[in-house]
């Protein structure tokens, strides 16, 4: 076992790992963070996208001791200082971007990355964006549709409401 | 103005904020004091005979707990199929034991037969690859292909079957002549064969099961991921262990998503169960992706000949189908009630036809067990016919939306009798046609033809006018149809003292936004905010009981469960009403959340009264029982018939063959609308999934068995880019006659009429681009067979 | 996935170093090796992080071309080669999704020589040079078929030095479900002639269209590769295409990267 050191959140945490422990795990078991999810296995879904020094990444693909000295965020990062959903994920509940909320965190997280590089995507930019990320239930219309609102953009326009 | 409160409103979800602050509660969040770890063992082949499971060095390995393998489940029993069908001779269905851990055979790839419980993961993972190392399994050939399946006897799945067939069912047996008779004298008959594609469920959380078992008291507790609980409890304690129902808690937690491969119970979560006893200590397990997509029971897999009579302007005399369906290598709970209640009741579609009849043979084979998936039946039914009529329609050089509308049962023809067994209560297909037509701008296709051709592209347009079956299921009529259960629901209303409610129902939700509509529903019956009712599910200890959701039924069976349960509540109230305003109780109304005296300014609010149901100083005991607090058990009449008609455009790229979609238009009737938002969204993720089948999803099997699309690097699931805002509507309503709400269900839909709107808009694109050779295109539609189709 | 030390050296030499060890294997971005392991079907003993190794990092225009650190990140590609190469960048921008952009890299990309990966079709097509501890490997000489190169046990890629074309262009045909190339094709136009390189397609992994080379280098336009034919002998057939449909698109994707070309 190794000790790990790195920030989560504006918080320094630290643990031992082996080797072998992925970010997510560490995430997960190591700091009782569960709101990162695992839903496969080859680096596809994306629902365990979290930011290392401002850029996300998939952290079931990333050890723990490679992100040693880093600054994490993770989706439990996300809201405001005073509590309430940041941005984002305001926009994801006012847009009904998510049903099962399992690959919700991941979502949010790219979403976050994406207006972090892009503050005005188009539609077409954010459905490329999203690629790394699988959602079963939405049909992804409202989540694009959240990501747009989000970014300060009228998706009045944008059909069934 | 749209209501923001109550029925109707698009209120925001409640749940969203836990989601979306990572504060989910699923079940491998879940964390348990001393929890081990459990693995299994799969097969890696198809089919084999098992010599020897070697767990002799893994049990000595650091940190294994306990190892079992089929020799420690032979004697209990196995997991069985919910609906008994019978073939058309008479005979039962075929039912071989479907058992924790594979015993004497392994038959299919994925296939556990042993496992391992250990003090870590890693220590369990470890153990298990050595038991496969050392285990000895003769591999037999496999049995893929369900033709072969059932023309080679020699080859068996299970030994005890001679033809690997389960049944062969005729639909309705007593229609085949006359059905016959309408094909002989038919002026025009088309014929169409094709395949509906096997799908893997890929709900975004893999399947988990914690097992714990309280030595003092001998209860257990499982925790899963399951649509339904109460049917896990059931058939775990009525047919897999014996457990006791009462000493047996099963709860499934936030679960992300369904689509109806969280129904069944399997075998994993009974292990987790037993190990928990022997060891004494909790067991988790955690699907891994590459697990679910083995050991899912995945969907459809129909190969289907489809033939439709008609005359020469396209009237519908007939529909006569012949299917071959994989059940895969064990029976599903609801694995033989899919492929023929759910699919053989439906080949009237919303159409007068006089003649129908259907035969399906079920098939055992060397695969994963092929369940209900998102539409479960309807959307192979739907597929079916929405092809064949629009390969008629090309045949005869009839329009195909003017051949739809006329086939159409009218709006006067209700209770109409299917001559498939089902009573369409209401419906107005016309309406919903019109809507889709007005909305997708059918006016305008050719000018946007045009314009795609400008680009080199190719554009198409498909039409698929559905109708399902759901709000699941009448008992009276699914026992006759063979159901081994009932498919009632439940719910309990508790008024607690300080007037806050919580609801108990039988409906799970994954997805679907139950916290949010069902306490809309109850706000606007008990005229209170929405924020001081809680909605309760997923606990066989807390609610009465349930089954669960799946089959578009858990607004119209369970939310109906639910509005009866407060009209209850609102009964008591006005008896506690009475008493305290010394009135007669036939005098007291109930309205806008109050207790009225009629014809007078005399009212107790709803919350004095609970208040008072719970501090009752001066009841009169005889006649009026304290508490408020009711539960009202709900068997639907009937089904429930939504219905709609679906619009897409796509583009072809002639030189790749890639397609793209467009557009997508849907115009449902799915009776009132609880929830605007959440219904339109339950129609793009229903759609999206059905694009994914039409254009993506592919579930291979090579000739040995091997599972060639087993990770998301070969199975493709549609992302955010392979489709497009799509445009929903929901306006034409015709409420559901037989329950309070006026309800039919939501959550299907998209997945049952969209594939062949697809499908249709790509031949269509192809015809008009000059491809007429090209007929049909099996599904998935990938750009390699549409170039190959063009090309051929 | 089994266990291992972890390290992460900071310079070339100490990774060197450090893969002398016994069962030692070097990790960059780990978007491929990483669910390898998860698979058990890479069991290092010891995982050598390049990613720390600043000198590896990097995306700086030269003399001799468009030198790019092994360790550089695809985004970082796409973002800093785009002023110089944009067909490159370009190319890096359209790998894996963004996340996968942020860890992958083009060192790690070119050791594995995934027969559908986009990073090798733009170093044959460039004519790069793959650098290394040890030397410097051309091209031609690097690829010698899918997951194989010319790479020697312990030896590490440092860098990649892109000679920058006239004009270039990559265009990609995605697999459905992994997003890899289903076939992929890079165009460049050099003063000398023109090189056309094409992934995903055959069984030979990413290979040199010399027809097409010869067709484009007198006439540089499209309808130059028309005519031509595509044996589909040696091409890739599997579910998601057939041997002939991966020939057919070798052929549309150079006429479509010709076209895209500057």
């Amino acid at each position: 076992m190794t000790k790990v050191t790195m920030t989560v959140n504006g918080k320094a945490v630290s643990g031992e790992v082996e080797g072998r422990t992925l970010l997510s795990a560490f995430l997960r078991e190591g700091l009782g963070m569960t709101g990162t999810h695992i839903g496969c296995d080859t680096s596809q879904c994306g629902a365990c996208v979290v930011h290392v020094d401002g850029k996300a990444v998939k952290s079931c693909t990333m050890f723990a001791l490679d992100a040693a000295g880093s600054s994490v965020k993770t989706i439990e990062g996300m809201a405001n200082a005073d509590g309430s959903l940041g941005v984002i994920q305001q926009a994801f509940q006012d847009h009904h971007g998510l049903q099962c909320g399992f690959c919700t965190p991941g979502m949010v997280m790219s979403s976050a990355a994406l207006l972090a590089e892009n503050p005005k995507p188009t539609e077409a930019e954010v459905r490329h964006y999203l690629e790394g990320n699988i959602c079963r239930c939405t049909g992804y219309h409202n989540i694009v549709k959240a990501v747009l609102a989000a970014s300060g953009q009228d998706v009045s326009s944008v059909a069934a409401e | 103005m749209p209501k923001d409160y109550g029925i109707g409103a698009s209120s925001k979800r409640r749940e969203d904020v836990r989601f979306l602050s990572g504060l989910g509660n699923y079940t491998d969040d879940v964390v348990i004091a001393g929890q081990t770890y459990a693995v299994f063992v799969r097969s890696t082949v198809a089919h084999g005979r098992i010599k020897s499971v070697g767990t002799a060095t893994a049990s000595a390995m650091p940190g294994v707990l306990a190892v079992f393998t089929g020799e420690d489940f032979k004697d209990v029993g196995g997991n069985p199929a919910g609906w008994l069908i019978n073939s058309r001779d008479g005979t039962p269905m075929r039912e071989p034991k479907r058992p924790v851990l594979a015993h004497g055979k392994v038959r299919h790839v994925g296939d556990a037969y042993a496992a391992v419980v250990a003090e870590t993961l890693q220590q369990a993972k470890d153990a298990a690859q050595v038991i496969a190392d050392e285990t000895e399994i003769e591999e037999l050939p496999a049995i893929v292909d369900m033709a072969q399946a059932l023309a080679d006897s020699s080859n068996r799945v299970h030994d005890e079957i001679p033809d690997n067939q389960c049944f062969d069912w005729g639909w309705i047996e007593d229609n085949r002549a006359a059905t016959e008779a309408a094909f002989k004298s038919a002026p025009h008959v088309t014929t169409l064969e094709l395949v509906n594609n096997r799908l893997v469920p890929n709900a975004m959380e893999p399947r988990a099961s914690i097992g714990e078992y309280f030595p003092g008291t001998g209860d257990y507790k499982l925790t899963t991921t399951s649509q339904n609980p109460h049917l896990t409890r059931l058939l775990i304690a009525a047919f897999v262990m014996g457990i006791p129902e009462n000493k047996l808690t099963v709860v499934a937690p936030d679960v992300g998503g369904g689509f109806g491969s969280k129904i069944y119970h399997y075998g994993e979560e009974a292990l987790v169960l037993a190990a928990a006893k022997k060891i004494k200590r909790p067991v988790k397990w955690v699907a891994e992706r590459s697990e679910s997509f083995l050991s899912d029971a995945h969907g459809r897999d129909h190969v289907t000949k489809i033939e439709l009579a008609c005359d020469k302007q396209g009237n519908f005399l007939a529909f006569r189908t012949s299917t071959m369906a994989n059940v895969g290598a064990y029976l599903s709970n609801f694995s033989t009630a899919t492929p023929t209640f759910l699919h053989g009741t439906l080949m009237a579609g919303p159409y007068k036809v006089p003649h129908v009849y259907v035969n399906v043979k079920t098939v055992f084979t060397n695969t994963a067990p092929v369940d209900a998936y998102r539409g479960a039946g309807r959307p192979e039914a739907t597929y079916s016919l929405e092809r064949v009529i629009d390969k008629m329609c090309r045949e005869l050089n009839l329009d195909p939306f003017e051949v739809r509308r006329k086939n159409f049962l009218t709006t006067d023809m209700f209770p109409y009798t299917t001559p498939v067994g089902l009573v369409y209560d209401t419906g107005n297909y016309q309406a919903t046609l019109d809507k889709a037509m007005e909305l997708g701008d059918v006016a305008g296709f050719e000018k946007r033809r045009v314009e795609s051709a400008k680009r080199g592209k190719l554009r198409g347009m498909g039409l698929s006018t559905w109708i399902e079956a759901c709000g699941i299921a009448p008992s009276n009529l699914v026992g006759i149809l063979g159901s081994r259960v009932g498919l009632y629901d439940a719910a309990t209303v508790r008024v607690n003292a300080t007037g806050n409610i919580s609801v108990m129902t039988g409906a799970h939700s994954h997805g679907q936004g139950h916290e949010t509509v069902f306490a809309q529903v109850v706000a606007e019956q008990l005229g209170i905010p929405e924020s001081s009712i809680e909605i309760v599910h997923g606990d066989t200890s807390k609610i009465p009981f349930g089954m669960g959701s799946y089959g578009s039924r858990s607004l119209a069976v369970c939310g109906t469960a639910m509005t009866k349960a407060v009209d209850k509540i609102i009964a008591k109230g006005k008896k506690i009403a009475a008493h305290m305003l010394e009135a007669a109780e036939g005098d007291i109304t109930f309205a806008d959340g109050k207790f009225s005296v009629a014809g007078t300014d005399k009212a107790k609010t709803f919350g004095e009264i609970a208040f008072s149901a719970y501090v009752p100083h001066n009841y009169p005991l005889e006649t009026l029982e304290p508490g408020l607090e009711e539960t009202a058990f709900y068997d639907p009449a009937n089904f429930t018939y939504p219905a709609g008609a679906y619009l897409c455009e796509v583009e072809v790229d002639a030189e790749t063959g890639k397609v793209e979609v467009c557009s997508f238009t849907c115009a449902d009737d799915f009776g009132n609308v609880m929830n605007p938002m959440i219904v339109e969204g339950q129609v793009h993720g229903g759609v999206g999934q059905g694009i994914g089948q039409a254009l993506l999803e592919n579930t291979s099997y090579d000739e040995n068995g091997q599972l060639l699309t087993g990770s998301y690097m070969d199975y493709a699931m549609p992302r955010a880019d392979d489709v497009p805002f799509y445009t929903v509507d929901a306006s034409c309503i015709t409420p559901c006659t037989h329950n309070p709400l006026g309800v039919k269900g939501c959550g299907e839909a998209g997945a049952i009429g969209s594939p062949p709107a697809v499908v249709n808009a790509v031949i269509d694109a192809l015809h008009r681009g000059g491809h007429t050779h090209v007929t049909h295109i099996d599904m998935p539609v990938s750009p390699s067979r549409v170039w190959s189709a063009m090309n051929a | 996935m089994h266990n291992f030390d972890f390290v992460k050296p900071s310079s070339i030499a100490e990774a060197v170093k450090a893969l002398s060890n016994e069962g030692a294997q070097a990790l960059s971005g780990g978007q491929t090796l990483t669910p390898t392991m998860k698979q058990r079907l890479a069991a290092p003993s010891v995982l050598v992080s390049l990613t720390g190794i600043a000198e590896m990092k990097g995306v700086c225009l030269g003399d001799d071309g468009l030198s790019i650190g092994a360790a550089t990140p695809h985004a970082v590609v796409a973002a800093e080669a785009a002023k110089h190469y944009p067909a490159l960048a370009a190319l890096a921008g359209g790998i894996g999704d963004p996340a996968v952009r942020n860890r992958g890299t083009i060192g790690g990309s070119l050791a594995n020589n995934d027969p559908a990966a986009c990073y090798p079709a733009a170093v044959l097509g460039s004519g790069a040079t793959v650098v290394t501890n040890k030397r410097k490997i051309a091209a031609d000489d690097y690829f010698q078929g899918m997951f194989t190169t010319a790479l020697e046990e312990g030896e590490i890629i440092t860098g990649v030095t892109f000679p920058v074309p006239e004009k270039a262009a990559y265009v990609k045909f995605n697999q459905p479900a992994s997003r890899f190339a289903l076939t992929g094709v890079f165009v460049a136009k050099f003063k000398g002639g023109v090189r056309v390189a094409v992934t995903g397609a055959s069984n030979n992994g990413v290979f040199r269209w010399s027809e097409g080379e010869s067709a484009l280098s007198s006439n540089f336009s499209g309808a130059a590769v028309a005519g031509l034919k595509v044996d589909a002998a040696e091409m890739i057939g599997d579910l998601h295409g057939t041997p002939e449909y991966r020939a057919h698109l070798v052929k549309v994707l150079t006429k479509r990267a010709v076209d895209a070309a500057r």
